[in-house]
């Protein structure tokens, strides 16, 4: 109990740093899920065989690895000079764009085939078709995976952690390194990750609730 | 294409709004559209019948380009169908179509559905998007239920809703694949009726049905295809009184006689 009220400037750091890194790495993972995901189904095959490398790269390849591309690959080839938050968020945010493009995707293919064959007889290009017409009506089945797919993300945050980042995981190295008991640490770090999750959880039943009673 | 002549009342005028020129498709190994060469004139309706898995559906999908084409031309008031992408949606627009199966946009209000396109891809003003739309509604009998959901209409109310939504586009010509084959027997005529009015209102039409009663009565021309080609096509009076080829011969005796 004392080593969270002793040490709460360290336990609120790491916190706000978890669901800083996990809202910015989801935003970063939706739109680009999004966008692959329209790659895919797009009528242009270089995009199609873009978004299938992409997918089969980010989805097959171990997170831990990703973050070690981030720290020592990519500033060497590409950006030299990132800060280990960003490394973070470009490793998190890619990885898991790769499990939201397929989510939308599959959402994508409930939806019939005469919905886009309309929208594109009225003369809708390929991409209104897409954002008018088709991703609305996959939004209801792609909600549930992508509550999954946030929570994993909330935990893979963790692994920032362990490459320096200031978040609710790496609290819990700082203090049993200090010689806290670990139990109660891990205790409280394990509650804060729960707030998290809950809170992914919640938010995407009442979406869902939403879209049910919206037709 | 076929040696029958055809009458001159129904002989396509000099300047074809669609004209299609030696066009083929396959599906895979099957050869679906073979040397079709079809001509609708400005102001004509034109009614495509024949066996199932003739074609029709194909040739339909392929004059608004939902189909590709693998050889030939078509080209819609003068200009050749382009490749996929901005100019194919801007002639698509130009180009009305009526499926089967409705294909009303489903998240959207009956409302919502006629204004989308004209806002959208016309740029039309929201306010005038809706007058016209209101205006469209009314004119095919279901004014009264522009704010509901497709999925709360009937499949009739839904198929005008659907022909409201392709004339809100100000197309050239209207293409309808079989548009009240997926409707009950009480619901045809309501469609049938609104395609009438079209047709007495000088729109180009492009129509595959079986109902037979609006060939007669609203065709200028019927086109009647078999295994992908163009077997036969005449007036309406002397396609049903006077079928020239066997297999149209052999259509007509089995969906007019039973
Ligand atoms: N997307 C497709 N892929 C493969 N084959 C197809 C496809 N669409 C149609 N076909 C085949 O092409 C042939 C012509 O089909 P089409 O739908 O044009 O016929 P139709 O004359 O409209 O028949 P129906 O009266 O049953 O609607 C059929 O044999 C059909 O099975
Ligand atoms: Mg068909």
């Amino acid at each position: 109990m004392n080593v969270l009220l002793d040490h709460l400037p360290e336990f609120r750091e790491g916190f706000i740093g978890t669901v800083l890194l996990t809202l910015a790495s989801g935003l970063l993972a939706m739109v680009l899920g999004v966008v692959i995901a329209g790659f895919r189904v797009s009528p242009i095959a270089p995009l199609r065989f873009f978004g299938t490398a992409w997918v089969t790269l980010f989805r097959n390849t171990p997170l831990t690895l990703l973050f070690l591309v981030a720290w020592f690959v990519v500033p060497v080839i590409f950006a030299p000079g990132l800060n280990p938050w960003t490394k973070a968020l470009l490793a998190l945010g890619f990885y898991t764009s790769a499990f939201v493009c397929e989510a939308v995707r599959s959402g994508i293919n409930t939806v019939p085939l005469g919905q886009a064959e309309a929208a594109r007889s009225i003369g809708m290009t390929f991409f209104q078709t897409l954002r008018l017409i088709v991703l609305p009506q996959a939004t209801r089945t792609v909600i549930p995976p992508l509550s999954s797919i946030f929570i994993a993300l909330t935990k893979n945050s963790a692994i920032a952690g362990a490459f320096s980042v200031t978040e609710l995981f790496g609290v819990q190295k700082l203090l049993s390194d200090k010689g806290f008991a670990i139990a109660w640490i891990f205790l409280w770090v394990a509650i804060g990750y729960l707030v998290i999750t809950f809170t992914i959880s919640g938010l995407f039943r009442l979406l869902e609730r939403r879209m049910g009673v919206a037709r | 294409m076929t040696e029958v002549s055809v009458a001159k009342d129904a002989a396509p005028a000099a300047d074809g709004l669609v004209v299609l020129k030696n066009v083929n498709k396959h599906f895979g190994a099957l050869h679906v559209l073979q040397d079709i060469d079809l001509t609708v004139a400005r102001g004509e309706v034109v009614v495509v019948i024949g066996p199932s898995g003739s074609g029709k559906s194909t040739l339909c999908r392929t004059i608004n380009r939902l189909e590709t084409i693998d050889s030939g031309d078509i080209a819609i008031d003068g200009r050749p169908l382009p490749q996929e992408g901005r100019e194919l949606a801007r002639l698509r627009a130009d180009v009305g179509m009526v499926f089967q199966s409705f294909n009303l946009f489903a998240h959207k209000t009956v409302l919502e559905n006629v204004m989308l396109g004209q806002v959208k891809v016309r740029k039309a003003d929201k306010k005038a998007a809706e007058e016209k739309a209101r205006a469209l509604l009314d004119r095919v009998g279901v004014g009264t239920q522009a704010d509901k959901y497709p999925a709360q209409l009937s499949g009739g109310q839904q198929q005008r809703v659907a022909i409201a939504r392709a004339l809100a586009m100000d197309p050239k010509v209207m293409l309808f694949d079989e548009p009240t084959s997926a409707l009950d027997p009480e619901m045809i005529n309501e469609v049938l009726e609104v395609m009438q009015q079209l047709a007495r209102d000088g729109m180009t039409m492009v129509v595959v049905t079986h109902e037979m009663g609006f060939a007669r009565s609203a065709a200028n021309r019927v086109v009647f295809m078999a295994d992908g080609k163009i077997v036969e096509q005449a007036t309406p009076d002397q396609f049903f009184s006077n079928p020239r080829s066997d297999r149209a011969k052999d259509f007509l005796s089995k969906i007019l006689h039973h």
